[in-house]
């Protein structure tokens, strides 16, 4: 039965085969196209993400012009008795290492500062490469972009701090805690690189390779 | 609309990886076992033992850990006697009333809402197929469920109240509520959950379950 595939079918593409992202269907892929379901569990069916590469750029540059913005801004303003203050993300980060807490100074810079400009640049990179049907560190790519979709929810910390400490002050009376605009930027930044990790589809890393190589004999096709 | 047909003459074991498309066989996997793309490594199954029952007991545990942590205070602060206590919702209020409206949705959403909205379906899918009812009706409440699970991020905001909090004990002494350690809870019972889950069995007949 199985050799109703081409024998150096590696991929499903190149068998014309649909894999259903939801419960992992393979059916065939009819010649005309269209909007196809899986016959299954009757989720969306496409062989590739719709216009995968052209909406993770668009995400990425967009995240990449708001990232500015979400670091220079303030993202909290604190006014009390003694005073007001405003604060970027970089100068909470300097405030919980000079209190003492520089573990949590650390978690903050990582996730705030760094997993969002890391985030940008792999999806950049993934991105480029992809787009110019890269050859090379296929397995590489692939864990950036796991990696890439894992830490992402993180940067979401900061967001997350803001409410608490405007609640809690709040409630306290002493000062108050406003959140700046730089919180709606820095939001912003995280929902869209985590929209174009979503859009990017990491079985274009592979489409390359596989179309490039197909009578090559490959030490590991023993499934065949 | 186009229904490709399930091609009966593919062999049944026969899958592609979703992150690298290479096709293979699935192994069959003893209780407890994970299967993993030969290529990439790509998380493909996971076959882990009494799924349904495991895994309905720990979503039913997790809707009450999450009842406790919305109705409870999360963190309180106490100064000179004075205590102040807050809960997420009372949080998400103030942040919506102090013209932070965009900010307070995406909280909400990702810690509310999001949250609740995976415990029901993942529930709607799971009672059903422990009755012995499979439908092909159960599907979309499934794909919601791999939708919005992306976005609900209790396990986030739970760090995002500690490092709050450490920023805030230099004014007053900080309280950890119910809510903050049911929330901690609900993150651990969610995370079993998940595991313990096999999604193949809503593709298959409920038989299939119990044989090794």
């Amino acid at each position: 039965m199985s050799r109703e595939l081409p024998f150096i079918a590696r991929q499903a593409r190149q068998a014309g085969l649909l894999n259903c992202h939801i419960c992992g269907q393979l059916s065939r892929a009819p010649a005309g196209g269209g909007f196809l379901r899986c016959p299954r569990c009757r989720a969306p069916l496409h062989m590739r993400k719709p216009a995968s590469l052209a909406t993770t750029w668009a995400l990425v540059i967009a995240a990449a012009i708001l990232y500015i913005p979400a670091n220079l801004l303030p993202m909290m303003s604190t006014a009390s008795l003694l005073g007001s203050q405003e604060d970027t993300i970089m100068s909470g980060v300097i405030f919980l290492w000079q209190s003492g807490s520089w573990p949590l100074a650390a978690v903050v810079f990582f996730a705030s500062v760094m997993v969002p400009l890391l985030k940008i640049f792999a999806l950049v990179y993934l991105a480029a490469s992809a787009q110019r049907r890269s050859r090379h560190r296929l397995i590489q790519r692939t864990r950036l972009y796991r990696m890439v979709e894992f830490v992402g929810r993180w940067s979401m910390l900061d967001i997350y701090v803001i409410t608490i400490l405007v609640a809690l002050v709040k409630f306290q009376g002493l000062a108050t805690i406003q959140a700046g605009p730089a919180a709606v930027a820095f939001g912003a930044v995280v929902v869209l690189t985590m929209f174009a990790a979503m859009s990017f589809d990491p079985r274009l890393i592979w489409d390359p390779a596989a179309d490039s190589a197909p009578s090559s004999p490959d030490p590991d096709s023993d499934h065949a | 609309m186009l229904a490709p047909d399930a091609h009966p003459s593919l062999p049944a074991a026969l899958i592609a990886c979703h992150e690298c498309d290479l096709l293979q066989t699935e192994p069959v996997l003893a209780p407890g076992e994970t299967a993993r793309c030969a290529r990439c490594g790509a998380f493909l199954a996971r076959n882990p033992p009494d799924s349904v029952d495991r895994s309905l007991a720990l979503c039913l545990a997790a809707a009450i850990l999450y009842l406790i942590a919305n109705v409870y205070p999360l963190v309180g602060l106490e100064m000179q006697g004075q205590r102040v206590e807050v809960t997420l919702a009372g949080a998400l209020l103030i942040l919506w009333r102090d013209g932070m409206q965009p900010v307070a949705a995406l909280v909400g959403v990702t810690t509310l809402v999001f949250p609740l909205l995976e415990l029901a379906m993942i529930l709607v899918v799971l009672v059903p197929l422990r009755l012995g009812r499979v439908s092909p009706r159960l599907a979309p409440f499934f794909r919601l469920v791999r939708a919005v699970k992306p976005w609900s991020m209790v396990e986030v905001f739970l760090l995002g109240m500690l490092v709050s909090l450490v920023k805030l004990s230099h004014l007053a002494d900080v309280i950890l509520g119910a809510a903050f350690w049911a929330m901690a809870a609900l993150i651990v019972v969610l995370t079993l959950a998940g595991r313990a889950f096999d999604s193949r069995l809503l593709w298959q007949t409920p038989v299939i379950e119990n044989s090794p």
